[in-house]
């Protein structure tokens, strides 16, 4: 039954990823910005779910500290966008990326001064606590895990097939010109989806601090998020999240049957491979132009 | 004011623009080349090290600011540079002059490697495929331990150069006239590069692919090449680095120096050789400025030092935002702005630079 135990608890690793993925092909289908300071965002969010709920900080009940984390990595995610990202509405994708790069500096250096740099542990009801499944003992925290994710998913994948909203979203990714003359607010949209990719980065926080512990550097995993956005596909929802559990489950494996040196550069070097072989993913979606 | 008359076609690639232009950079090679007469021992490392950050800088300005390829890996083409120098030099005893040419010819060549397979991306999609190589490198550099000494690293070998024994903390001052040789020697190089056919090609295909395929430019060809002159500059400088750090192993080339190497340049300035100096010079100054600054507020408020980590890379942070944000072309942007400002007095005006801006269209949609 180690096999089990190894899939379940790579799903749930995974499943983080898949958010902080989610972050990213969210705010890369709507505003074609790549956002590399989601992992940031969401080591962000963990600390503010901490700061709130923790006895030793201001010990307010868990469930409400994960409202007050998410409702303030959505207004962070909304005020970044409106005071930094907008001014460069029209200018280059590098220009972007590199100032997001830059944001994410600074939310490590801001969660440095205010929470230190040693590791630390989001207490929470499920911590510790198991599961029975037949012969089996699983981490309820793994389990909660993949079904906060995998619901989160569906609604999101939900509100940009159904809602008007999510329709709206795609429309100005996919042509920012054509969006305005239909009537589309493009700049509100995108304060609307920084400021759901915040939300989505809290949860994803929140989730990896209940598993183990954080600390500021914990936003460099959003480079792993990255290996599962494009080998799942940027721009498609859902594969951010089989990209993410692919690597959840890849990480897992490879250190119980490889050496120590090698295990770590599996994920990547999938990555690579899926960027030579399918540029655009396992899930595409990319369509020929039509002349 | 100065006119340029262009009486032949000469003028508009000349090396110089004109007496006074080279006059300028005559002059600042000499002072550059006095440096060692007039600074202390620390302040030369830090000039020293400002030089090799800029051949590092020119490297990369020529893919992502002249080809429009954006790297986020180019430590690893730092680390390949600085490794084959230090294994070509220790191991098989190659002179100073021979394995260091090499080691950049071997970065140069594992850059053309990497650019086959990358052909195929664009923007984002390159920058992530190099992040990754860079985030792979540390780990190989580790595994590859029989060559490369795994983490407890390797000490960079003594330089001779016609029995001229050159030692980065025995004679700062040869160490340095070598760093700034270099980087003269491939500023040259990167300068004649830009006046021939090819840094034509290079901007055609980073302004509009398709239109320089229809001028006759081969984007691939022209970006495989990019690639390579890039990489093989890049080596030059990690083959320095190695002298300059004296031991290094795989922590010194992760992939946060990759990231900085980028951001250097946006802040120098993307497009320009001037804005790889300037760029690590800014890189340079900045913990520099921070210590002193500390000091000085240690000293007004009367407490003891205080130690904020990660105070350096948030204030590197925030310069880069107010770039982006109001000079998105650089110092160097700035600079030129000042100039044409006061060369035009009083007929400048504030649209002069405007760049058109563009409304994004998906990437997905090709």
């Amino acid at each position: 039954m180690e096999i089990l135990q190894l899939i379940v608890s790579g799903l749930a690793n995974g499943s983080v990823y898949g958010l902080i993925a989610l972050g990213f092909v969210l705010i890369y289908k709507a505003t074609e910005q790549v956002n590399f300071a989601q992992g940031d965002m969401m080591m962000l969010g963990a600390f503010i779910a901490l700061g709130l709920g923790n006895d030793s900080q201001i010990g307010a009940p868990f469930w409400l500290a994960c409202a007050g984390a998410i409702l303030a990595m959505a207004a962070i995610g909304w005020g970044l966008e409106r005071a930094v990202l907008r001014h460069l509405f029209g200018q280059p994708q590098i220009a972007a990326m590199i100032l997001t790069i830059a944001l994410g500096f600074l939310l490590r250096f801001a969660a440095g001064a205010i929470w230190g740099h040693d590791p630390l542990a989001l207490e929470n009801p499920v911590a510790g606590k198991t599961l029975r499944l037949g012969g089996t003992v699983l981490g309820l925290d793994e389990v909660a895990t993949i079904a906060v994710t995998v619901v989160l998913t569906g609604l999101l994948y939900l509100f940009f097939r159904r809602t008007r909203l999510g329709i709206a979203m795609q429309a100005s990714s996919q042509n920012q010109l054509a969006a305005y003359c239909m009537g589309i607010p493009v700049r509100r949209i995108h304060g609307s989806i920084w400021a759901l990719a915040g939300a989505t980065a809290a949860v994803a926080g929140i989730l990896f601090a209940s598993k183990g512990s954080i600390d500021p550097g914990t936003g460099f995993l959003g480079i792993k998020a990255f290996a599962a956005a494009v080998i799942g596909g940027f721009g498609s929802l859902p594969g951010a999240l089989a990209g993410g559990l692919i690597v959840g489950l890849i990480e897992p494996f490879a250190s119980r049957y490889l050496d120590a040196g090698y295990a770590q550069i599996v994920p990547y070097a999938v990555m690579l491979l899926v960027l030579v072989v399918r540029p655009h993913g396992l899930l595409a979606q990319v369509h020929a132009k039509k002349v | 004011m100065r006119v340029h008359f262009k009486t032949t076609y000469d003028h508009d690639i000349r090396l110089f623009a004109d007496a006074r232009d080279a006059l300028r950079y005559g002059l600042l090679v000499a002072l550059a080349v006095a440096l060692p007469f007039l600074l202390d021992d620390f302040l030369l490392g830090e000039a020293t090290n400002v030089l090799i950050w800029a051949i590092a800088g020119m490297g990369l300005m020529l893919l992502t600011g002249h080809a429009g390829q954006p790297s986020l890996g180019h430590a690893a083409f730092l680390a390949a540079g600085c490794y084959a120098h230090a294994i070509l030099m220790g191991r098989f005893g190659l002179p100073f002059a021979a394995s260091f040419v090499l080691a950049g010819v071997i970065a140069g060549f594992v850059g053309v490697l990497v650019a086959i397979p990358a052909l195929r991306l664009h923007g984002i999609y390159l920058a992530i495929a190099t992040l990754a190589l860079s985030i792979l490198t540390e780990d190989f550099i580790v595994l590859a331990e029989p060559w490369t000494g795994g983490v407890a690293g390797m000490t960079a070998p003594d330089i001779s150069i016609l029995g001229m024994e050159i030692d980065r903390l025995g004679s700062p001052d040869s160490f340095y006239w070598l760093c700034l040789a270099v980087a003269v020697l491939v500023t040259l190089g990167y300068r004649n590069i830009l006046r021939a056919p090819f840094g034509r090609a290079l901007l055609a295909v980073r302004d509009s692919e398709i239109s320089a395929q229809a001028m006759g430019v081969s984007p691939a060809r022209t970006k495989t090449a990019a690639f390579g002159l890039s990489c093989m500059t890049t080596g030059w400088a990690g083959a320095l680095m190695g002298h300059f750090f004296y031991t290094f192993n795989h922590e010194v080339f992760t992939v946060v120096i990759s990231i900085q190497l980028l951001l250097m340049i946006v802040i120098g300035g993307l497009g320009s050789i001037h804005g790889a100096y300037y760029g690590a010079a800014v890189v340079a100054i900045v913990p520099q400025a921070i210590n002193v600054a500390r000091d000085w507020i240690a000293q007004v408020s009367g407490a003891g030092g205080v130690a904020i980590p990660g105070l350096e890379v948030g204030v590197f942070g925030l310069i880069l935002i107010f770039f982006i944000l109001f000079e998105p072309l650089g110092i160097h942007g700035r600079m030129t702005k000042w100039r044409v400002y006061f060369e035009l007095f009083p007929f400048y005006r504030r649209d002069m630079f405007r760049r058109q801006k563009s409304y994004l269209r998906t990437e997905r949609m090709r």
